[in-house]
C-alpha cells in the first residue's frame, strides 16, 4: 500500500500542481520518482512530526494540497495538538498518510504500532478518517481525499498486502463496498483486516452460514444508510478491526446505533484490540492471532456469538 | 491601493503606539479581558511592522501577494485587532466586542473570523511552523510575500518552535521573519528563571538564522533594521526584541501582575492620563 500511494500520489502530482509531499524521514528512495518529478514539492520534514504538520497548515493555507506521510503512531500520536487546532479546527484539506496503524508494526515494539489512531482523528471535528483496505482502495482513497475541502486520515498498511480488488470498485468517501453477499451476518471490516475477514467468511460458509462482507472503510464520516440497512436486515452485525475497541469502527457503531429508534434490529457483535499494550516482542501474524483477528479465530468467534444468541 | 505604509514619521508612529496602548487598556476594562502586559509590550512592534515594514491591502486582506504576520502569541489578539483597526481592516468600534458572547473578536484570534487574522493561535508553539509552511509556499510558487511571526520569549519553550527553527533554514526560508517579544516574563514568573531561554540570539544564530537584537520600544530602530534585514534571499531571520511586559504605563510596567489583572476605571483613568490620551 505504501508503493501504491507514493505511485498514485507521483502520478497525481503531474496534473495537480497543489500538492505537496511532506514527509518524516521515512522510506528511504519510495519517493525517488516523486523527487525526480517534482523537486520543488517534496519536503523530508526530518524527525520534527509537529512541525511537518504546521508547515502543511502553512501551507494548505497558501493553496496547496499537502499530503503527509509517516508510521501513524508519529504522525498521529505525536502532533495530536497541531492536526488539532492547526488542521482540523482551520478545516484545511492536508491528507495525513498514517503508514502500518494497527500492529503492522508490533514487532517494532510498543512505540511503533498504535490501535488508537482511529479513535484519536475520529474524535476531531471536521476530520475524515478512512482505513482502505487494500491497494486498490489506497489508490481509491487518495484520489477521493484529495476532493475533500478539510483534513483526511488515511491509514494504510505496510506492502504486500493481498489485493481485494480484482476492478477497481465505486469508491466513494462515506460509503461501504459489499464485497460478498450474504443473508444472515453481516460482517463490516475496515483496512488492512479485511482479507482475513474475507477469509473467515468463507469458513463460516462451510459452517452453513451465508455471511455478507462489507469493506467499510470509512471511519468517519459513517455510512449510516448502510447500517440502517443492515442492522434492519441482518440478526447478527459484526464490526472487525485492527484497533482499540475504544474509539474505532466498533465504537462508532455501538454509538450510531445506540441513538437510534429501529422497531426491529440486529444484535453487534465488535472484534477489536483490547484496552492494553503489548509489552513483549510479537509479529503482526501472532498478534492477530492473539486478539481473535486471525481468519479461523474471527470465524470461530463469530460462529460461536450467532449460536450464543439464535 | 495601500500596500505598505510607510508614510508616518517615527514621532507620529510612537503617539500611535501611545492611543493604541491607551484603546487597549480601555478595552481590556471593558471586557474583562486578561494578558493586558503581553499585550501592551508588543504593540510597538504591531505598529512598525503594520506601518511601516508589511505589504497589506486593508481593502483587499486576501490579496495574494501581502505579506503574512502571526500573531503566534495569540494571547495578545487584543492588541492586534487595535491595530489592524487603525490600518484600516475595519472599524475601530467593532472591537469593542471583543470577548463578549458570540463575538468574533475572540480572546485568542481565529483564522477567517477576523480580516487581517492570518492563523488560529493562542496554544503557544504553533506559528512557526505555520509561517514556515507559508514561506514555503511563497517559495514554491514564486511569490515575493514575506511571512512574519511573532512569539513570545515563553513560547520558545515549546519544542515546536525549534522544529520549525531547524525546518526554516534548512529549506532557504529567507522569506520569513521571527520576532520574539521578549519580555522576560511569562505567566507564573520570569521567563528565564522557568526555562533557560538565554541566550537567545545565539540560539537562533546557532541553529542557522541572521539573528539581531533590538529595543522593541524603538520603532525608529525596528524600521531600520527591518528595512536593512530584508534582503537575503535564503537564510531566515530572528529578531529579538526586548520589550517590557505592560509598556508604556509606569504601574504596569514589568509587573506581571498584568498578565492576567483587569484594569479598573481608575486605572484606565490613570494609564490614559500617563500616556497623554
Amino acid at each position: 500500500m505504501r508503493d501504491t500511494f507514493s505511485e498514485e500520489l507521483t502520478a497525481l502530482a503531474g496534473s495537480d500542481p497543489r500538492i505537496v509531499l511532506l514527509m518524516g524521514d521515512i522510506g528511504n528512495h519510495m519517493f525517488d520518482r516523486f523527487k525526480e518529478l517534482y523537486p520543488t514539492r517534496f519536503f523530508n520534514c526530518g524527525i520534527a512530526e509537529s512541525n511537518m504538520i504546521s508547515v502543511a497548515a502553512g501551507l494548505a493555507m497558501s493553496g496547496f494540497r499537502p499530503f503527509v506521510y509517516t508510521f501513524s503512531a508519529f504522525d498521529v500520536g505525536r502532533p495530536f495538538e497541531q492536526i488539532r487546532v492547526d488542521l482540523a479546527f482551520q478545516n484545511l484539506p492536508v491528507v495525513i498518510i498514517g503508514l502500518g496503524g494497527g500492529l503492522t508494526y508490533s514487532s517494532l515494539g510498543p512505540t511503533h504500532y498504535i490501535c488508537e489512531d482511529l479513535a484519536i482523528t475520529r474524535a476531531l471535528p471536521n476530520m475524515t478518517v478512512v482505513c482502505p483496505a487494500d491497494a486498490v482502495e489506497t489508490r481509491a482513497a487518495i484520489r477521493a481525499a484529495l476532493q475533500r475541502e478539510g483534513p483526511v486520515y488515511i491509514r494504510i498498511g505496510k506492502k504486500n498486502e493481498p489485493v481485494i480488488h480484482k476492478t477497481p470498485p465505486n469508491f466513494v468517501i462515506g460509503k461501504g463496498i459489499i464485497i460478498e453477499e450474504g443473508t444472515d451476518i453481516c460482517i463490516l471490516g475496515t483496512g488492512t483486516i479485511l482479507p482475513n475477514v474475507i477469509a473467515a467468511a468463507h469458513h463460516l460458509r462451510e459452517s452453513g452460514f451465508k455471511p455478507r462482507v462489507v469493506s467499510f472503510h470509512t471511519i468517519k464520516p459513517l455510512d449510516t444508510i448502510l447500517l440502517e440497512k443492515v442492522f434492519s436486515d441482518y440478526p447478527l452485525v459484526v464490526t472487525v478491526e485492527e484497533h482499540s475497541f475504544i474509539g474505532g469502527l466498533g465504537s462508532a457503531v455501538a454509538e450510531w446505533l445506540s441513538d437510534q429508534a429501529l422497531p426491529q434490529r440486529g444484535h453487534l457483535m465488535r472484534i477489536g484490540i483490547p484496552d492494553e499494550f503489548l509489552h513483549y516482542a510479537v509479529k503482526q501474524k501472532s498478534a492477530l492471532d492473539a486478539y481473535n483477528l486471525s481468519p479461523d479465530k474471527l470465524a470461530e468467534a463469530i460462529h460461536v456469538q450467532y449460536r450464543k444468541l439464535f | 491601493m495601500t500596500d505598505s505604509y510607510g508614510i508616518l514619521d517615527t514621532q507620529a508612529l510612537d503617539q500611535l503606539s501611545r492611543q493604541i496602548r491607551a484603546e487597549i487598556i480601555e478595552t481590556a476594562h471593558k471586557t474583562d479581558a486578561m494578558h493586558l502586559g503581553g499585550c501592551l509590550s508588543c504593540v510597538d512592534i504591531l505598529v512598525t511592522l503594520y506601518f511601516d515594514c508589511m505589504s497589506v491591502r486593508p481593502e483587499e486582506p486576501a490579496w495574494p501577494d501581502r505579506d503574512r504576520f502571526i500573531l503566534s502569541k495569540g494571547h495578545a489578539a487584543l492588541a492586534l485587532y487595535t491595530v489592524l483597526a487603525h490600518r484600516g481592516f475595519y472599524p475601530l468600534e467593532q472591537v469593542v466586542t471583543f470577548n463578549k458572547e458570540k463575538s468574533l473578536f475572540t480572546e485568542h484570534p481565529v483564522w477567517k473570523n477576523i480580516p487581517g487574522v492570518e492563523a488560529t493561535s493562542g496554544s503557544l508553539g504553533h506559528g512557526l511552523g505555520i509561517g514556515s509552511g507559508m514561506a514555503l509556499a511563497a517559495k514554491i510558487s514564486k511569490k515575493p510575500y514575506r511571512t512574519f511571526v511573532l512569539m513570545s520569549d515563553g513560547e520558545c519553550e515549546e519544542g515546536s518552535v525549534w522544529e520549525a527553527a531547524l525546518f526554516a533554514p534548512t529549506h532557504h526560508l529567507g522569506n520569513l521573519v521571527a520576532i520574539i517579544d521578549y519580555n522576560k516574563w511569562q505567566a507564573c514568573g520570569r521567563s528565564n528563571e522557568i526555562m533557560n531561554l538565554s541566550p537567545l540570539k545565539e540560539k537562533f544564530s546557532a541553529f542557522g538564522w541572521a539573528a539581531y537584537e533590538v529595543d522593541g520600544h524603538d520603532i525608529g530602530a525596528m524600521i531600520t533594521l527591518f528595512r536593512s534585514i530584508l534582503t537575503s534571499p535564503e537564510q531566515p531571520v530572528a529578531i529579538i526584541a526586548h520589550t517590557l511586559k505592560g509598556k508604556g504605563v509606569s504601574f504596569m510596567e514589568d509587573d506581571n501582575n498584568w498578565h492576567y489583572r483587569v484594569p479598573s476605571v481608575d486605572d484606565v483613568r490613570k494609564a490614559h492620563q500617563e500616556l497623554g490620551i
